[in-house]
């Protein structure tokens, strides 16, 4: 008869973590058809309706189209960066007010060695897998359209969609953690993604925008997003611009966490 | 096991625990007995490290949870007031889970919940969703799962408020196995016969303070009699009032307490008592005789019913 081991504190924050990943795996189990099936017809949808049938009207030339050769290889790239933030909008807003209020599943997993940086850490190395599967799906269903200009930029495209959903998934997070119901989600969709979604270079070069709204555009993550993403795409990269979309994001993460953290350290420290 | 000195909670300006000084040795059952609103669940989520100490000294197996919070979590049981299961999963799987969170080796873990679910009788439902069972069945997985760990010391908050009699006799045959065993529980309660049965040693808490600690027997012995003749009189009577009828009767009990619907003879010979209630012509409608219990001592203590 050995010794049962006893229980520990994990060592660091990303052990602490680790510890949470059965937890989100037996959670995934349950619903992955769902979401898998979803996640490979919506780009699919989305390509074939707004970028082969919507786009064979238009007629704009590279140099309207942010030096994209055609409407597709111009949208394909805002798409995916759209979904990765719709992904990450709707695994932090619901889940994890129903994990404070209606299931209480943070509160179980705080009465254990596990602190609230681990526990959301935990949920953002889910939401980072989830948005990673998404955009995998999405990348390979494109690859067949001929929208990339190389291969190592379609990968390191695929790799921005981590940023682009770690720069929504921490404030996003933070938002949802101090919440008292769910109504403000409401108000976060219709105002706050849907119009990133429309207005922040998914579907048409910011610059056809009035300044004032062009110059708001430039300030939404979203558009860091896709320009990032789209400049790797096309081979357009421009290093001086690139980098700083990706300080924008990178800070947006950060900043982000911090607030999470104390959101939702408050809101559990009762 | 637990050392609490001038120990307090404030919420804003709402002061939940206002000094109170605790110590529960290992191997006892100790129990916090008061009304809802006492500070008994401030105090239950301060000692499970999860609530930080507004001011005093708080020890749990010696750490100090404002900077060992996690090593003090690995330890300790908790078995919260509100179920945070999680509903999407099976029985097993949320014993699992949680079992990885204290960082337990897969194999082991899943022994371990094999054991635990034969404990709390659950083998049957272990693949059942969470959402399926009923009260009394969830209050037994929380309790299994706050044993996962194989917990030095185990914090029941409130265990069978809300559970019908049947299904709290089986927590409670269950916590009594567990005392068997060694482990050393800590739990708080509003029902008296609860903390009775299931307590070695106890406080009594009141508005955020400690208003009497002891064994129960001891307690009842030192604010209370040895029997309590209880005299209901109908709602229509003769007009009288309790406290009327209270001033008539005030000499043959050692203490009469008004309560809206009876009144409480505090008396060493209740059948006595009430044989000279009789004596002196007053007709209760009904009359009941029985020991002192933890509810008198609080009665005595706080001018106020445990449960209202």
């Amino acid at each position: 008869m050995t010794e049962p081991t006893p229980g520990t504190a994990p060592t660091h924050v990303f052990a602490g973590a680790a510890r949470l990943v059965d937890y989100w795996a037996i959670g995934y189990r349950r619903t992955w058809k769902g979401s898998a099936v979803s996640s490979f017809v919506n780009p699919l949808f989305y390509v074939v309706a707004m970028g082969v049938l919507l786009g064979d009207y238009v007629s704009a030339g590279p140099g309207q189209l942010d030096g994209a050769s055609s409407y597709l290889a111009f949208i394909a790239p805002g798409l995916l960066a759209a979904q990765s933030m719709q992904t990450v909008f709707g695994e932090t807003t619901y889940p994890v007010m129903g994990m404070i209020k209606w299931q209480k599943t943070y509160f179980g997993m705080i009465a254990s060695p596990l602190s609230v940086r681990e526990v959301i850490l935990g949920q953002l190395g889910f939401v980072l897998f989830r948005v990673g599967l998404t955009s995998a799906v999405f990348t390979l269903v494109m690859a067949p359209f001929g929208v990339y200009a190389t291969v190592w930029g379609a990968f390191l495209a695929y790799l921005v969609q981590f940023l682009v959903a770690l720069a929504f998934a921490t404030p996003i997070f933070a938002f949802s953690a101090g919440l008292k119901n769910e109504a403000p989600f409401a108000l976060l969709f219709r105002l706050g993604m849907i119009p990133l979604f429309l207005f922040s270079g998914a579907f048409f070069p910011i610059s056809n925008l009035d300044p004032w709204m062009e110059a708001l555009a430039r300030a939404t993550p979203l558009w860091h997003g896709v320009d990032l993403t789209r400049m790797l795409t096309l081979d357009t990269v421009d290093v001086g611009t690139a980098l700083v979309h990706v300080a924008y994001l990178a800070t947006l993460a950060v900043l982000g966490w911090f607030w999470a953290v104390r959101r939702l350290g408050r809101r559990l420290s009762v | 096991m637990i050392h609490a000195a001038g120990l307090r909670k404030s919420f804003g300006s709402f002061e939940a625990v206002r000094g109170i000084d605790v110590d529960v040795r290992r191997g006892e059952a100790f129990g916090f007995l008061g009304p809802n609103g006492a500070g008994k669940s401030s105090t239950m989520r301060m000692v499970a490290a999860v609530s930080p100490v507004t001011g005093g000294t708080l020890r749990i197996l010696g750490l100090d949870p404002a900077t060992d919070g996690p090593q003090i979590r690995a330890r300790i049981g908790v078995c919260p007031q509100e179920d945070t299961l999680d509903t999407e999963i099976t029985v097993r799987e949320n014993l699992y889970v949680y079992g990885r969170y204290f960082g337990l080796p897969r194999r082991e873990v899943r022994e371990r919940v094999d054991e635990l679910l034969e404990f709390v009788q659950l083998t049957e439902r272990a693949n059942a969703m969470v959402d399926d069972l009923s009260g009394g069945m969830k209050r037994r997985l929380t309790i299994a799962r706050s044993l996962i760990n194989r917990p030095e010391v185990l914090l029941l908050d409130e265990p069978t408020t809300g559970l019908d009699p049947q299904a709290r006799h089986v927590v409670w045959d269950r916590l009594f196995r567990l005392k068997q065993r060694g482990v050393t529980l800590v739990l708080t309660t509003h029902y008296m016969d609860e903390a009775e049965q299931l307590t070695d040693r106890l406080v009594v808490m009141d508005k955020g303070l400690i208003v009497a600690e002891g064994s129960p027997l001891d307690l009842i012995a030192e604010h209370s009699t040895r029997e309590v003749a209880e005299l209901r009189f109908g709602v229509a009577g003769d007009g009288e009032s309790h406290e009327a009828l209270a001033g008539k009767v005030e000499d043959l009990a050692d203490r009469v307490e008004v309560l809206p619907d009876r009144l409480l003879l505090y008396t060493e010979d209740g059948d006595e008592t009430i044989a000279k209630v009789h004596e002196r012509g007053l007709e209760p409608a009904a009359t009941l005789v029985r020991r002192s219990t933890l509810e008198d001592v609080f009665l005595r203590l706080t001018g106020r019913t445990l449960v209202d």
